[in-house]
Formats: C-alpha cells, sequence, structure tokens
C-alpha cells in the first residue's frame, strides 16, 4: 500500500506523462478541469493509467465525483485500503 | 471569370528531406530514402519484405511528446508538413471562416487501429485509449490540421488510395474558384509502415523484394523493376485566390492551372491497359487550365516501379500531349522516396510547383536499363527546364481506378 504522498507522486507522474504539465502543479487542492485544465479524454486516460499503476479499479460512474487531485489520491488510497 | 488560384505555400516531410529545402536539393541530387528495417517485427512474422524509406526527420524529433501522443503517426507527419507550408506563405492576418483545409489520407490511422487491436487483445477493453477514435479515423489529419490552423470553412479529407494527395488539390481548387473559401491548405500524409500493411501489398505481388538493395529496388521504368517500395511522409501546399495572395504581397510558386479526377470502372486494382482513365484525366486537367500540350513542359509521373503500372501512363501520356511528348522532361520521383500513398500526390505536387519555380525537373534515379516500351525522356541528370511561360503535369492513380492529374503554370 501506498502512502498518500507516494499516490500523489505517482498521480503527478500520469498526468505529466499524458498532458506535459510539471509535476509539482498537480498538487492535493487543485481540479482536475478548472486548475488543470484536463479534458474528458485525457481524464480517462489519467484513470486507466492510475489503476494500472495502483492496482486499482477506478469505476466510470465514480470518475465523475473525481474532481480535485485531493478526491483522486483519497479515492485509491481507499481503495488499496478495501 | 473562373478565379485564379495559385500556390504561396510548401511544406514537406519525406523519406528524402525533413523539410521542403532538404528534400528539394536532394530530389535534384538524386538520393534513396529506403532503408533496411531493423525493426525485430520484420523477422518475427517473417516479412517477405525487409525495407522501407522512412521519413528522415522522425516526427517526435519536430513536436513534442505529449502533442504527439494525441496523433496517429499520419497526423503527425501532415501536421509538420502543414506547419511548414504555413509559415512558408508567410500568411499573418486570415479570415478564419473563409480558411479551409483539404488534407488526404490513403489508409488513414493504420498504426493506431491495430495498436488498440493489440491491446485489446493482450490487456483487455479498459486499457485501449480513449483517443483510439479520433486518432484512427482518416479525417483525423485534417481535424488536425484544422484545428492547428483555426480553419473554419470546412475540413475535408479525399480518399482515393494513391491519389489522394493530388485529388486532394483538385478538392482545394474547387473551394476557392466556387467561392467557398479564399485559403486551401491541401495535402497528404500517411505512414503505413506496419507490419500489416507491409504483408498485404506483398501478397499482392505489389511490392519489390529487393531485400539486398534497398536502395535500387525502387526503379520506375528499368526493365528490372519488381514492385514498389513503400514510403512514409506528407506534403502540405497553401492554395490561395490570386487576389488574396496580390493583396498581401505574397511570393507565388506557381498557378494551380487546372485539375482534373476520373475512374476508370475498369478493375479493383488493375491499370487500364490503354490507359483510358487516365488519358481522359489528363485532357481533362489540361482543358480545365485552357493549356495546349505544346505548353508542357514537365510531367512528374505516377510511376510506381511496379511491372504493370508503368506502361499505361506512358500510353495516357502519348494520347494526351502527342508529339509534344518527346520535349517533355518525365521525372519519377518515387526512385528516390518510394510510393508515400495518400501522400505521395500532395508531395509530387509540391515537387512539381518547385520544378516550375525554379525551372529544374528532380532526377530519376535506378534506370539503368530503360524498357523499350516506355521511350519517355525520363530526367536521369540535372536538367533545366526552358524559360518563358511553362505547365508542369503531375499524375497520381489509385486502387479503385482513380486517376488525378494537376496542372501547374508558371507566373
Amino acid at each position: 500500500m501506498a502512502s498518500n504522498e507516494e499516490i500523489l507522486a505517482g498521480l503527478a507522474e500520469i498526468v505529466n506523462e499524458e498532458t506535459g504539465l510539471a509535476p509539482e502543479a498537480v498538487e492535493m487542492d487543485k481540479s482536475f478541469t478548472e486548475d488543470l485544465d484536463i479534458d474528458s479524454i485525457s481524464m480517462m486516460t489519467i484513470v486507466v493509467n492510475a489503476e494500472e499503476k495502483f492496482g486499482v479499479r477506478i469505476p466510470d460512474e465514480e470518475v465523475k465525483n473525481l474532481k480535485t487531485v485531493g478526491d483522486a489520491v483519497s479515492f485509491i488510497a481507499g481503495a488499496q485500503a478495501a | 471569370m473562373t478565379r485564379k488560384v495559385v500556390i504561396t505555400g510548401l511544406g514537406a516531410t519525406t523519406p528524402i528531406g525533413g523539410d521542403v529545402p532538404t528534400m528539394w536539393k536532394n530530389a535534384l541530387k538524386g538520393v534513396s530514402g529506403a532503408h533496411t528495417l531493423e525493426d525485430d517485427w520484420v523477422a518475427k512474422y517473417e516479412l517477405p519484405v525487409h525495407f522501407a524509406a522512412r521519413c528522415s526527420t522522425p516526427a517526435l524529433e519536430v513536436l513534442s511528446r505529449v502533442e504527439a501522443k494525441r496523433m496517429d503517426p499520419s497526423t503527425q507527419f501532415g501536421v509538420i508538413a502543414a506547419r511548414e507550408a504555413w509559415a512558408d506563405s508567410g500568411i499573418t492576418e486570415v479570415d478564419h471562416d473563409r480558411l479551409a483545409v483539404a488534407f488526404a489520407t490513403g489508409i488513414g490511422g493504420v498504426w493506431t487501429l491495430l495498436d488498440a487491436w493489440d491491446t485489446l487483445k493482450e490487456k483487455g477493453p479498459r486499457r485501449v485509449l480513449p483517443m483510439t477514435v479520433p486518432m484512427l479515423m482518416p479525417n483525423g489529419v485534417a481535424a488536425a490540421v484544422s484545428l492547428d490552423l483555426g480553419a473554419r470553412a470546412g475540413a475535408h479529407t479525399p480518399v482515393s488510395a494513391c491519389a489522394s494527395g493530388t485529388e486532394a488539390l483538385h478538392l482545394g481548387l474547387d473551394l476557392i474558384r466556387s467561392g467557398k473559401a479564399d485559403v486551401v491548405m491541401c495535402g497528404g500524409a500517411e505512414a503505413a509502415i506496419h507490419p500489416m500493411p507491409l504483408a498485404a501489398f506483398s501478397s499482392m505481388q505489389a511490392l519489390s523484394r529487393r531485400n539486398d538493395d534497398p536502395e535500387h529496388a525502387s526503379r520506375p521504368y528499368d526493365m528490372g523493376r519488381d514492385g514498389f517500395v513503400m514510403g512514409e511522409g506528407a506534403g502540405a501546399l497553401v492554395l490561395e485566390a490570386e487576389e488574396h495572395a496580390l493583396a498581401r504581397g505574397a511570393r507565388i510558386y506557381g498557378e494551380l492551372a487546372g485539375t482534373s479526377v476520373t475512374s476508370d470502372s475498369y478493375h479493383i486494382t488493375a491499370p487500364d491497359p490503354e490507359g483510358l482513365g487516365a488519358t481522359r484525366a489528363l485532357k481533362a486537367a489540361m482543358f480545365d487550365g485552357r493549356i495546349q500540350a505544346g505548353d508542357v513542359v514537365h510531367v512528374n509521373a505516377h510511376a510506381t516501379s511496379t511491372p504493370v503500372g508503368d506502361k499505361p501512363e506512358y500510353t495516357a501520356l502519348r494520347a494526351a500531349l502527342g508529339s509534344q511528348l518527346e520535349n517533355v522532361a518525365v521525372s519519377a520521383t518515387k526512385s528516390q522516396m518510394g510510393h508515400l500513398l495518400g501522400a505521395s500526390g500532395a508531395v509530387e505536387a509540391v515537387l512539381t510547383v518547385l520544378a516550375v519555380y525554379d525551372r529544374k525537373a528532380p532526377l530519376t534515379i535506378n534506370l539503368e536499363n530503360q524498357d523499350p516500351e516506355i521511350p519517355l525522356d525520363v530526367v536521369t541528370s540535372s536538367r533545366d527546364l526552358p524559360a518563358g511561360d511553362i505547365v508542369a503535369l503531375s499524375n497520381s492513380f489509385g486502387f479503385g481506378g482513380h486517376n488525378a492529374v494537376i496542372a501547374v503554370r508558371s507566373v
């Protein structure tokens, strides 16, 4: 199981790979759409890459609830704990 | 009064140069872009053909990684060529509602399609990327170019196999003449050096098997020709209404004087042996541009280097140009860069425009023993084109019986 810091760092890497955004711009309180300008197609790519990286399943209906980076980190941490 | 259409910008990425100046320098020197493929899939699938003509500058050396990720390789090449052509045109201000795109491909996003299929089989549906559909669709390149330039007068994708690139110019001319646009980014892009298309073209005996000597495999009109060499890349041309170009003081390379498209309705892949469809296309393009046979001094031939394909084009040229054909310098540039399929017409259009503008014909390499049944004046060494008003033609023919011809006049 990864710590929240490790999950954040892993997510930042995935976001950088997909969008070119600097990893340090990916902070817990940032909104994927409003702050990071990530569209729905990139978001799905990030979700699928995160599933593979963290060994979890993020259901499609859950993706719309992942508004901030922190939401995603919490969901992944919870799914790993389950 | 028909609107006159001129060419004001050129772009290309090809096996003999990653931009127009490099490609043109090499085309006049005579080089081969064909090389042995080092990919492990050549041996893995035991492909009968071990070589192809890859772009000399990889797309990832030009585009950013993130940008490239959202594009099929064919779209990457198209965007690279279109950006060069746009910069070359010097256009700084344009009414975006009067700017259109006509960007062709023969096959479209074949790498994306087959990669996604592999992913589905190996990793399941969840791993198939959400960008798969917009990347594989054949209109992906026209759409990407339209997005890049802010072109809002329509983004079109003519698809007619190896005639596609030339058909894009036919469409572009029409868009301006009919008043639907003032400026059109025309072109063609292809990236199909993938084991499946190589296997498929091999199955139909279309590809050269000269595995031990790739540089000499593409040899149009030579007695030893045994098929075409697969190439890849893109070409792009900015077409502009003459009054639009003059108003901004543009450098004008030449006039796109006439174009035509005909169909053989003869056989799905074999050319009409008498070249009737090609003859009609040549005559129609000349009629369209009010061109007399005596005006024509240069032809960039389709000439793919297949045993059956090269001769009917000669028959058609003879029928359309008559005795003037003896005064026409013919270049078979696929000898240098292989066959770029849906991009070939666009790249050859760039070469044809430059031939008229610089008054020099590009070289045909590997012609050692010319087929006596094709007695053309083939340009095999440095050749100047005459001064004065001149016209050059470029032919493209595609599986499906598609024939497309453009005529470029000096200005």
